[in-house]
């Protein structure tokens, strides 16, 4: 036992010297939902929090948070996993599940539009709030679930990412495909987004508040209905501008207010995230 | 059944893109790759008098922490103040910002703007 907690404090003093002495790369820039093909660098870890919070009518408001790690595997395939939780005003405060996705790259170039191909499992409390993606007929009603739910959902999941770099933008497009493995139908959302920084050129002196550390963009994303009731009936639809903002050689903040587009979405949905990316982590602890 | 069902849906689409993968896995040297519209591209940045400066900063944040801060590689990932970066021409450095090198570890930096990845070349090219 002494054995065991003397290794685990060894790999804890490792971990932390690592993360608070690492050449610290900048985190990628990005949306929060839609997915770009920018992959995370082979050796580089990026750990994000998610959090969007509403106050629904007719239920508590909520903060829901999805912690999240990146990891390059290669240069052609990243693997996230995400913890999710939740507080609930009245209620509790909860962790309600995981998340992990893999993303791959087939083609090995930049071409004008880029695919890349994402799977995801998905093991979560069905009260969960943290709305990664819009899928099937995932409407407002959806957050007046509680805490207290225990229904567990287990789901597979498949988008089909495509995305292009053009003139210091980026424009991408998710196609989405949503399985409950207790057999219910598939569901189909669809998530798209556009973005810039604000400068296409650096200047050649340090600065924290220029315009080429801020990024703006919008994106927009929503359920298709399922298998059997293809469409825009009965779905939920949303509009978020985005802000970025990377302070150099630290974590990059994002800003997105989200607008329902239609009566059967949330009016106001309001996202932050904080990244930090650590480079090259695993030769870095090999060689201590 | 209907178990036996999902866990094949599952192995079935981690299986195949994988699969699709390891198609393209293959592709590599890529100086001969670069399509000549792109080699003879000129640097627009070349004569910008911040420009070393500034290809120097993008170099720290985004490179550095695999081809070290002098540029002298490290580990598996290699130096870059050799006769193979001195004699390419910017716009085949240029191409391989943008593409990357993907088989051989080297990530596509597309997402930085053309306008920076010229700032970059023209940095490459004054460390020789």
């Amino acid at each position: 036992m002494t054995c065991c907690f003397a290794k685990f404090a060894r790999l804890a003093i490792a971990v932390a010297s690592v993360v608070l002495t690492s050449g610290r790369a900048l985190a990628q820039e990005g949306y929060f939902v839609t997915y770009s093909h920018q992959m995370e660098e082979p050796g580089n870890l990026e750990i994000a929090v998610k959090s969007l919070t509403a106050s629904p009518e007719g239920a508590n408001a909520f903060v829901a948070n999805a912690l999240e790690f990146e990891y390059g595997a290669k240069t052609w395939w990243s693997s996230e996993v995400y913890l999710d939780g939740q507080s609930t005003s009245g209620e509790s405060t909860l962790f309600t599940g995981f998340r992990w996705e893999n993303r791959f790259r087939p083609l090995l170039r930049e071409h004008w539009i880029n695919p890349v191909l994402y799977v995801e499992f998905e093991d979560i409390n069905s009260a969960d709030k943290a709305l990664l993606e819009v899928v099937g007929h995932d409407t407002r009603d959806a957050f007046l679930e509680r805490n207290d739910r225990h229904e567990k959902k287990r789901e597979a999941e498949l988008k089909l990412i495509l995305s292009t770099n053009v003139k210091g933008w980026n424009i991408s497009e998710n196609v989405i495909a949503e399985k409950n493995l207790a057999g219910e139908p598939w569901e189909f959302g669809y998530a798209l987004g556009v973005s810039r920084p604000l400068a296409l050129l650096v200047s050649s002196s340090q600065c924290t508040f220029c315009r080429e550390n801020l990024s703006a963009g919008a994106e927009m994303y929503g359920g298709l209905g399922d298998r059997h009731s293809f469409g825009l009936h009965e779905t939920s639809h949303y509009l978020a501008p985005i802000v970025a903002w990377r302070v150099p050689g630290g974590p990059t903040f994002k800003f997105s207010p989200g607008f329902g587009l239609n009566d059967k979405s949330q009016p106001l949905l309001l996202r932050f995230g904080v990244s930090y990316e650590i480079s090259q982590i695993a030769s870095k602890l090999r060689r201590r | 059944m209907v178990r036996r069902l999902n866990l094949a849906t599952l192995v079935f689409f981690t299986v195949l893109p994988t699969f699709a993968v390891s198609i393209e896995v293959g592709d590599g040297r890529w100086q001969r790759k670069v399509p000549e519209a792109a080699r003879l591209r000129i640097n627009p940045m070349a004569d910008a008098p911040d420009a070393i400066a500034a290809g120097a900063k993008l170099f720290q944040q985004n490179c550095a922490s695999c081809h070290g801060k002098r540029a002298e590689g490290i580990l598996r990932h290699p130096d870059l103040r050799t006769d193979r970066i001195k004699n390419a021409t910017p716009g085949e450095l240029e191409w391989l910002l943008k593409n990357g090198s993907m088989k051989n570890g080297m990530p596509s930096w597309s997402r930085l703007p053309e306008p920076q990845r010229w700032q970059l070349v023209t940095f490459l090219k004054s460390l020789n």
